[in-house]
């Protein structure tokens, strides 16, 4: 085989592979902009995977099916929007500790997505004869990369952006220049869901095209990793997450090529890799918003 | 007057964290179209019936205190061990592994010595993460849940390779287990014909030695302060990195232990899904026992009822069992806020002036009339 055809190969899996987790860490990285860290972004995107998986397998046969893929990732994105908001409540409004919330969040998320699917579709299911009918799989990969310079924009050039920011930063500071901190924190939130309900989306509809229990199998929690490896920048994370797309499948590549090595290592490699680069990377806070998982309480006295 | 208004003050909080955790689950019922009251009923009932369901609890309550042991360390020391699902697997492996090749040793030795590798295996893999956050301040969240991942598939690994069952290669089935554990490593039945085993003593002697730790010896102080103020702790000569990586070692011997205990008490041969989400299970178990010995055992009691409930919902009610994690995703993002808002000392000065102005203005009124 020669190299380039592989080459080629390697980048056609590859590329399609980072879309999901750059569409997560994207809005993890407004979430994280804002100070709040959201470990609950792997139960937004399973939530996201479903509903868009149910919206074909509902509607086929009906007048709607042409529309089912965009319902499907229009419902995707407004429950993710509804969890960033529920999370916007728990750590924003209450003050919850962020860690135990996120965790929290990926169980409700996950157990709802879980039982549901269970209640009303049953096993494994594809999605029946799934066609790009209105918006085709690649437009939403296209929109995730455009993304990136849009994401880089709004934060850096407009003044949402710089609202965003400086509550992540210095938010009594904010509060006192006349940003009110919770609403930006929630509308923060709020964006970060519905980038990681579309990421879900994306998983169930473009790329496994098919619903399972685990089908998100820890992208959530690498997309928040890979917010770190980015430095809370939209154009690291866009590299970070090429970085991890490729990486897999390199190996599912070099799997192909019949070197043979157990595929439960394969598997895990992607895990030990946000290790690694999270012990390199992820000690330094140089960049990064400073106040980063401390809830705000004006009252407080410091 | 101060203190009755703080009691009623936490019980609203309570109730309303309790209504919220309740009704979100109550939703997603809705949506499938079942009587959320039936179900809790048959959820929190069903299990209390009879013999099968109340051993049944017990047997469910074993791993869940021990594990929520070494959570509430991990919590109570400011580093969140969100790993217990992988630590439980590692100690399965070990102690399974333990009995398995060193066969034909007298039942004084093989039992402690396979619940000792389990406990080591579950040490030594949450230390990774406890290293990882002291020395290179990786979050230990992302690295445990990475962990979590490894491990499901080194367990997954092992269970189809080297570690499978020959019978089930000659036979050809290929369910990924282990062959069953010699006799010596049994923990023996409490009563015969019930999967209750004498792990729960285990559990319930490891709660009171967790009490011990925290509260009555000079490492739990310190792991205590290092968690309630690290700076604080560290100018008053406390070796805080020593501490995080301490706690982490400890809630994960207690995770290896459970998987230990699981596997020579319960199924007596590693299989798969072992674990059974005890990991995730045990968080919310710890949180909701307060992060303490005495609430967690009471706790487990509950979320072991909770556990076995939705599995005979799902036989009764079709109500996937899966609704357990809705419940406790639920329950957690409740509890943690209730918390916060039960020490908000500016909030309970506003509930309590307005309470009182307003008992004020009635008994005013009263005296008009």
């Amino acid at each position: 085989m020669n190299i380039f055809a592989f080459i080629t190969n390697v980048l056609s899996i590859g590329i399609p592979f980072s879309v999901s987790l750059l569409l997560a860490s994207t809005g993890e990285m407004f979430n994280q902009r804002a100070g709040i860290f959201n470990l609950g972004c792997e139960g937004i995107m399973s939530m996201g995977a479903f509903l868009a998986f149910m919206a074909p397998h509902t509607l086929q046969g009906t007048a709607l099916e042409p529309w089912a893929n965009m319902l499907g990732i229009l419902a995707a994105m407004l429950m993710g929007g509804l969890m960033g908001m529920l999370f916007a409540l728990a750590t924003v409004t209450f003050r919850a500790p962020q860690g135990i919330a996120g965790i929290g969040l990926h169980m409700l998320g996950w157990g709802v997505a879980g039982t549901l699917f269970r209640f009303f579709v049953g096993g494994v299911t594809g999605i029946p004869g799934l066609k790009p009918v209105f918006l085709g799989m690649n437009a939403l990969a296209y929109l995730a990369f455009l993304l990136v310079p849009a994401s880089w924009y709004i934060l850096f050039k407009t003044p949402w952006g710089l609202k965003v920011r400086a509550v992540g930063t210095y938010p009594r500071a904010a509060d006192t220049m006349g940003v009110n901190v919770a609403r930006t924190r929630y509308q923060a939130l709020i964006a970060g869901g519905v980038l990681a309900g579309l990421a879900g989306a994306y998983l169930s509809l473009g790329q496994a095209k098919m619903f399972a229990d685990d089908i998100v199998a820890g992208r959530g929690f690498i997309a928040v990793a890979l917010v770190y490896f980015g430095r809370w920048n939209p154009f690291l994370i866009l590299g970070g997450s090429l970085l991890f797309s490729i990486a897999q499948s390199l190996q599912l590549a070099i799997q192909v090529q019949g070197i043979a090595f157990p595929y439960e290592f394969a598997v895990m490699l992607p895990y030990v890799l946000v290790i690694l680069v999270l012990a390199f990377a992820g000690g330094s806070t140089v960049r990064g918003p400073a106040e980063l998982g401390k809830p705000y309480n004006r009252e407080k006295r410091v | 007057m101060k203190s009755w208004f703080r009691v009623l003050y936490v019980l609203l909080i309570a109730l309303g964290a309790a209504v919220a955790a309740i009704g979100m689950g109550a939703i997603v019922l809705a949506i499938l179209g079942k009587d959320p009251l039936a179900v809790y009923t048959v959820i929190l009932t069903e299990p209390l019936r009879d013999m099968f369901g109340l051993t049944e609890i017990a047997v469910r309550m074993t791993p869940l205190i021990l594990v929520a042991l070494g959570i509430a360390i991990s919590f109570r020391s400011g580093i969140l061990n969100i790993g217990a699902e992988g630590q439980i697997q590692m100690g399965v492996i070990a102690a399974a592994a333990t009995a398995i090749f060193l066969p034909g040793l007298p039942k004084g030795l093989a039992m402690p010595l396979s619940l000792l590798a389990g406990t080591v295996a579950g040490a030594l893999w949450a230390g990774i993460a406890g290293w990882l956050r002291a020395r290179l301040k990786v979050s230990e969240l992302l690295s445990t849940v990475m962990l979590n991942y490894i491990a499901a598939q080194l367990y997954g690994f092992l269970l189809r390779g080297p570690m499978i069952d020959p019978a089930e290669l000659q036979v050809g089935s290929g369910t990924p287990q282990s062959v069953r554990l010699p006799r010596g490593a049994w923990i023996d039945r409490i009563i015969p014909g019930t999967r209750l085993h004498y792990g729960l003593v285990i559990a319930l002697v490891a709660a009171v030695l967790v009490y011990i730790l925290l509260w009555r010896t000079r490492w739990g102080y310190e792991m205590r302060a290092a968690g309630a103020e690290p700076k604080a702790a560290r100018y008053g000569g406390i070796a805080v990195e020593s501490c995080l990586i301490g706690a982490m070692v400890l809630a994960g011997a207690f995770a290896g232990l459970a998987g230990a205990v699981e596997v020579t008490g319960v199924h007596r041969r590693a299989i798969e899904g072992i674990s059974s989400g005890y990991g995730f299970s045990g968080i919310v178990v710890a949180l909701f026992g307060g992060l303490h010995p005495a609430g967690i055992v009471p706790s487990a009691f509950f979320f072991g009822l909770l556990l076995i409930g939705a599995d005979m919902t799902q036989r009764i009610m079709t109500v996937p069992a899966n609704m357990v994690l809705v419940l406790q995703g639920a329950v957690i993002l409740s509890i943690i806020s209730a918390k916060v808002l039960i020490a908000d000392k500016y909030l309970f000065e506003r509930f309590a002036r307005s309470l009182s102005r307003r008992v004020a203005k009635r008994e005013t009124g009263e005296h008009a009339t």
